[in-house]
């Protein structure tokens, strides 16, 4: 069965290709205090995603909020090896701007249709900076092709989580 | 990038290689921001090459000497430069420990000194040392409609909506770079068109103490997320200190940046000034029910009545706060169950010294401490439990970070539950 992904349009906020597994939420998510760059998870109390990790996931969500140290934090997660792979939000803030930007990772936003609509946990992403596109390949679609060739995946995955590196420059 | 001639030399390299990847860095940020000039900035408060065991132990085989941090990590530079001068008036928040508490506040010889050579670096590179969350407090209180480049959302709610200044929430990279350059990106709360309220929060109850301010400030973080609101039914202007407690909360909760306050705040005389061009996109009611639910959120970790330790001054406390600690203390002694640590400025500290609060807290068995916090710096008392706090803005973050329960409450509340090592605190 061959997989049709479905395509987003919207605007580069950092350059560069990068796929993934989505991890997805409705929620703000603040940096410093909301999350553990060391071990790479959500760590606000009440908060939907808590005790989850975005290392290596694209990470789909509604935007950034709390603190300023929000780019410091998703810095450090990107020094400490814990950074997600690439970003797709809505709600543009200086918090998610700056914090794309020190993590080098492809970020994209303004999109034609609500990424949130779209998206869930576990499908599969691939993030294109420069053209600002973001293809998804639903999770059941993935499911279905597994099911037809490789039972066991995982190996699948890491070769096609090999992304391309961000540009380190303007 | 539209460029003026000073932006493109610099950017150019022809004021140094500093200035150069700090330029570099700024329009990577504005890019991103699909913003396509700068604004000059006359006032920067950042964290400036602040050293952490993490970031120490990081770097610690790059090649380069004091200016490692700088480079890689506050400019995202791959290439080390030499780190000169800033050229605007730059002062450094919250960071590092009280140089003369810092065992106390549980850090290692090896992190005390780091907090020491980072100040140092900074104070060499012409930044002010304020050390705190609270510049406004402690001599740095911007002019209204004065471009800022601030870190810290509680010090940026404040200077946009009571002072009337303009700061987006600037992160630690941007604002180094803007220590070098003088410039921020010209976007969003710097553009008079995109000052104008979002949202209406029609406040039904009065809203008076400490608390019921910080409430407020929880629920409307939550409600509008990082938009506008615009507060009525506020009968009266609140004080600096309640102030500051709501626009923490709303910092926090959410991701609020600038709010109004009709007839009370300055680019609020009237309901049609807050507005501007906009209507109202959503309205939102606060009433008994809200203000139940709030609190109940505030103390959704807390279950344990015995608290070991209270922890007042987030945002750092005013000496008002400090005298009212003293005041409650009424001359007692804190429980032997229970630690009581105030933070502040050392601006305020030394006002606090002055007047003998300082004393009279330590006599009580307290301390007061600068420079952080218990969530900035990991700080807590050993064996630390239960916490009571008089903050919406410590208890969102502290029980989250340092996995302790904590209690919400006045500041009253906090400092009964000091006295008998109990919480009795309740919404009144």
């Amino acid at each position: 069965m061959k997989k049709t992904p479905v395509v987003l349009r919207g605007r580069k906020v950092v350059g560069g290709v990068a796929e993934g597994e989505a991890l997805v939420t409705r929620e703000t998510i603040s940096g410093w205090g909301g999350i553990n760059p060391m071990q790479g998870t959500v760590i606000e109390t009440r908060h939907e995603l808590r005790g989850q990790s975005f290392k290596d996931k694209v990470l789909v969500f509604r935007g950034a909020k709390g603190s300023s140290g929000w780019s410091v934090i998703f810095h450090t997660a990107r020094l400490a090896g814990t950074a997600p792979k690439a970003m797709v939000f809505n709600e543009m803030t200086t918090k998610v701007a700056l914090g794309a930007v020190v993590m080098r990772i492809p970020s994209v936003t303004d999109l034609d249709r609500d990424p949130l609509d779209v998206i869930e946990t576990g499908d599969w992403v691939k993030v294109d900076g420069d053209t600002g596109t973001v293809e998804v390949t639903k999770k059941s679609q993935i499911e279905i092709v597994g099911a037809s060739s490789a039972r066991d995946s995982s190996v699948d995955q890491k070769q096609r989580s090999r992304a391309k590196l961000a540009p380190t420059g303007p | 990038m539209r460029l003026t001639d000073h932006e493109k030399a610099m950017l150019d390299g022809r004021e140094g290689k500093g200035k150069q990847k700090a330029m570099e860095l700024l329009v990577r940020y504005a890019e991103a921001l699909d913003c396509d000039r700068f604004v000059d900035t006359t006032n920067v408060a950042g964290v400036p090459g602040s050293t952490t065991p993490f970031l120490a132990n990081y770097y610690k085989d790059w090649p380069g000497g004091p200016d490692k941090i700088f480079s890689y990590f506050d400019l995202d530079s791959t290439e080390l430069v030499d780190v000169p001068r800033v050229t605007t008036h730059s002062c450094h928040l919250q960071a590092g420990y009280d140089p003369d508490n810092w065992r106390l506040l549980g850090a290692t010889p090896e992190a005390a000194e780091l907090s020491r050579s980072s100040e140092a670096y900074a104070v060499d590179h012409g930044i002010k040392i304020l050390k705190t969350c609270t510049p406004y407090l402690a001599g740095n209180v911007p002019k209204p409609g004065e471009h800022c480049a601030w870190m810290e959302s509680s010090a940026v709610i404040y200077c946009n909506s009571v002072l009337g200044a303009r700061t987006n929430t600037e992160g630690r990279e941007s604002t180094s770079a803007a220590m070098l350059t003088g410039k921020i990106p010209d976007w969003g709360l710097h553009r008079d068109e995109c000052r104008f309220g979002t949202h209406r929060i029609d406040a039904e109850l009065p809203i008076e103490s400490i608390m019921d301010w910080g409430m407020l400030g929880y629920f409307v973080g939550d409600a509008v997320l990082e938009h506008i609101p615009v507060l009525t039914g506020i009968s009266g202007a609140p004080d600096l200190v309640r102030y500051k407690h709501f626009g923490a909360a709303a910092a926090s909760s959410g991701g609020v940046e600038l709010y109004h306050i009709v007839g009370v705040t300055p680019e609020a005389q009237t309901e049609i000034m807050a507005f501007g061009p906009n209507a109202p996109r959503e309205n939102f009611q606060y009433g008994a029910a809200e203000r139940r639910r709030t609190y109940e959120m505030l103390n959704a970790t807390a279950k344990d009545t015995n608290v070991d330790y209270v922890m007042l001054g987030c945002p750092h406390a005013a000496v008002e706060q400090i005298e009212e600690a003293c005041r409650l203390l009424a001359g007692r002694k804190i429980s032997e169950n229970c630690d009581l640590w105030i933070f502040t400025s050392r601006a305020v500290r030394a006002q606090a010294d002055a007047a003998g609060y300082t004393k009279i807290i330590l006599n009580a068995g307290g301390h007061v401490l600068t420079d952080t916090c218990s969530a900035i710096g990991h700080a807590l008392p050993p064996g630390t439990k239960v916490a009571a706090l008089d903050s919406a803005k410590q208890v969102h973050y502290l029980p989250a970070m340092m996995g302790i329960e904590a209690w919400f409450g006045t500041t009253e509340d906090c400092i009964n539950a000091a006295l008998t090592g109990r919480w009795t605190g309740d919404l009144r």
